[in-house]
């Protein structure tokens, strides 16, 4: 038995290692820059939501305001750019540690909180994270930072004649997040993420220090998240509160890891290919009728998975373990 | 040698209700001791307050020569006080043998070496053939025995067990005695809640009998058996008078 455990184990990281160098090369039949883009977002979105789930499908805490995080990752590094020249790599690190204090510093008083008081304390500190970036005059305030062209530079993280450099670093981001989900899975604190999850008191009772784990989940999910949101940053090379803090970021990272199995190494990936490449398309078909038409045909989709498919797309998958339930 | 556990007037009031009252008991190392007593007695309060749930309201638990009173229940654990619950509560998205990983973490920062161990206790607890299911798939009966293991792979000194062998058929209850046999030979001691007497009295060295949240009456089990206290306890006046 330990053998399969390990085998499954071993096949996971060559399917992942597979899938990536496939990913790695599709840009060399996909030359079309709108398709490119859609690219660029889904695994972009597929990093943040398997960062998301760290938090939120591992340990539990059902979190609606990452989109705090992202924004964070996205203001630290502009700032520090802009203000400071700081190189936006250095900046992209100082985001993800900022957010990842911060999420502790917010993980303290909340904490304590269960279930949906959660998460309304999430939603309602991320809309005050909003507020304040948007009355903060030296971070621009609501008119947004621009950042200074200096010309495509993998130093300066910067790049306007080609898509290529920013798919490329998503797909890297991607196998990070992926990668440190499948590393956590197997160790002391994804065991006891789930035990948090499942049940705090027995948890507790088994030695496990439910705050403490909470804390460290919440910490490695801000951290990804906000590198998340350096790297949006300069893909856009504008930003402003609402375009990277606003509530469908929150949102976006939720949805993927629900639509394809919420706690599970591939849901995210697998909801975000589908998810993310819909919504683009959805948007760009049906414009123009007005904001929102995708999010009817995506709210339909969530509502019809989650009737048919509880466990998230990544269920069809699964060699059923129910067989081996049957007695 | 010192007591592994003891209460020393411990009192526990939840509002104006008095859970227990100036309870003091020891546990020593290598019994099985039976915790009784009717319902609303306070045995599942005492219990809690011995796993680390909740601190007392007033008085001390000392386990191993320590002062715990105000020791969280997971430090607890890994002193070496392990529990099971009255209602069984399984990580339900977990396999069993994951389920028994968590509490085998406690001493094993390795996890090669924690997942061994957790093969380990299922043997002995007799669910290695399971170890591949859900929780959630589990019968009953199975679900009790996971409780255990998975409080034994935490390598406890000391296992309270909660009732874990309350609703069960009278070959499960066997089975269930047996294990607790096996684990007292195993070095550890039990201190165990039970409400059915036919079942406990046999298999506990020492039965301590709580009521109306005082210890009402302490000792070897065929003597605790015949007190008229317990018997009115239990029975009432009438039947207390007739023996």
């Amino acid at each position: 038995m330990d053998k399969n455990f390990a085998a499954r184990r071993r096949r996971d990281l060559i399917i992942a290692a597979v899938l990536a160098a496939l990913a790695a090369l599709v840009p060399l039949f996909v030359k079309d820059v709108y398709v490119q883009n859609i690219l660029i977002l889904t695994l972009m979105y597929a990093a943040l939501s398997q960062s998301w789930n760290i938090l939120s499908g591992y340990c539990g805490q059902i979190s609606l305001g990452h989109a705090l995080y992202f924004g964070i990752g996205a203001y630290t590094t502009e700032l520090l750019f802009t203000k400071f020249g700081v190189l936006p790599w250095f900046g992209m690190l100082a985001g993800g540690m900022i957010a990842a204090v911060i999420a502790m510093a917010l993980g303290y008083p909340f904490f304590r909180l269960r279930g949906h008081y959660f998460v309304i304390a999430t939603i309602v500190i991320a809309e005050i994270g909003l507020l304040l970036f948007q009355n903060w005059e030296w971070a621009g305030a609501a008119m947004g930072i621009t950042v200074p062209v200096r010309g495509d530079s993998w130093l300066k993280f910067q790049f306007l004649r080609s898509k290529l450099p920013y798919f490329y670093f998503a797909l890297a981001l991607c196998c990070l997040a992926w990668f440190v989900t499948w590393w956590l899975e197997d160790s002391k604190w994804g065991f006891w993420w789930r035990a948090v999850k499942d049940n705090p008191e027995a948890a507790e009772s088994l030695g496990v220090v439910v705050f403490n784990s909470k804390m460290g989940a919440a910490a490695v999910s801000a951290f990804l998240v906000a590198i998340g949101g350096a790297f949006y940053a300069q893909f856009l090379a504008y930003i402003d509160p609402e375009s990277v803090m606003g509530f469908q970021f929150s949102l976006l990272m939720a949805l993927p890891a629900v639509l394809g199995g919420i706690g599970t190494l591939w849901g995210p990936v697998l909801g975000a290919a589908i998810l993310i490449p819909m919504t683009e398309l959805t948007r760009s078909f049906i414009g123009g009728s007005g904001r929102g038409v995708d999010l009817i045909v995506y709210g339909t989709l969530i509502v019809l998975i989650s009737l048919a498919l509880p466990q998230g797309l990544v269920s069809l998958f699964s060699r059923s373990k129910a067989k081996g339930a049957t007695r | 040698m010192t007591a592994l556990l003891e209460t020393r007037g411990v009192w526990q009031r939840f509002g104006g209700l008095i859970a227990n009252s100036d309870v003091s008991i020891s546990v020593g190392r290598g019994e099985i001791v039976g915790l009784i007593g009717p319902n609303g007695a306070g045995k599942s309060t005492l219990f809690n307050l011995i796993a680390g749930v909740l601190p007392p309201t007033q008085g001390s638990i000392w386990f191993d020569g320590e002062d715990v009173t105000h020791m969280p229940a997971a430090e607890r654990c890994q002193r070496g006080v392990g529990r099971t619950f009255q209602v069984v509560k399984s990580f339900e998205t977990m396999t069993v043998i994951d389920n028994v990983i968590v509490g085998a973490l406690v001493r094993n920062t390795v996890m090669r070496e924690a997942r061994r161990k957790a093969y380990e206790v299922l043997e002995f607890t007799g669910l290695a053939a399971r170890a591949d299911v859900l929780a959630s798939d589990l019968v009953p009966a199975e679900k009790r025995r996971l409780e255990v293991a998975r409080a034994l792979a935490t390598e406890p000194k000391l296992l309270l067990l909660d009732e874990v062998l309350t609703g069960l058929t009278p070959t499960e209850a066997q089975t269930g005695v047996a294990l607790v046999r096996k684990v007292r030979d195993a070095g550890i001691t039990v201190l165990m809640v039970e409400h059915v007497m036919e079942i406990v009295m046999p298999l506990v060295d020492r039965a301590i009998v709580l009521d109306l949240g005082k210890v009402l009456v302490e000792g070897k089990p065929a003597e605790v058996v015949r007190d008229p206290k317990v018997i009115k306890a239990y029975l009432g006046d009438r039947h207390a008078v007739s023996a």
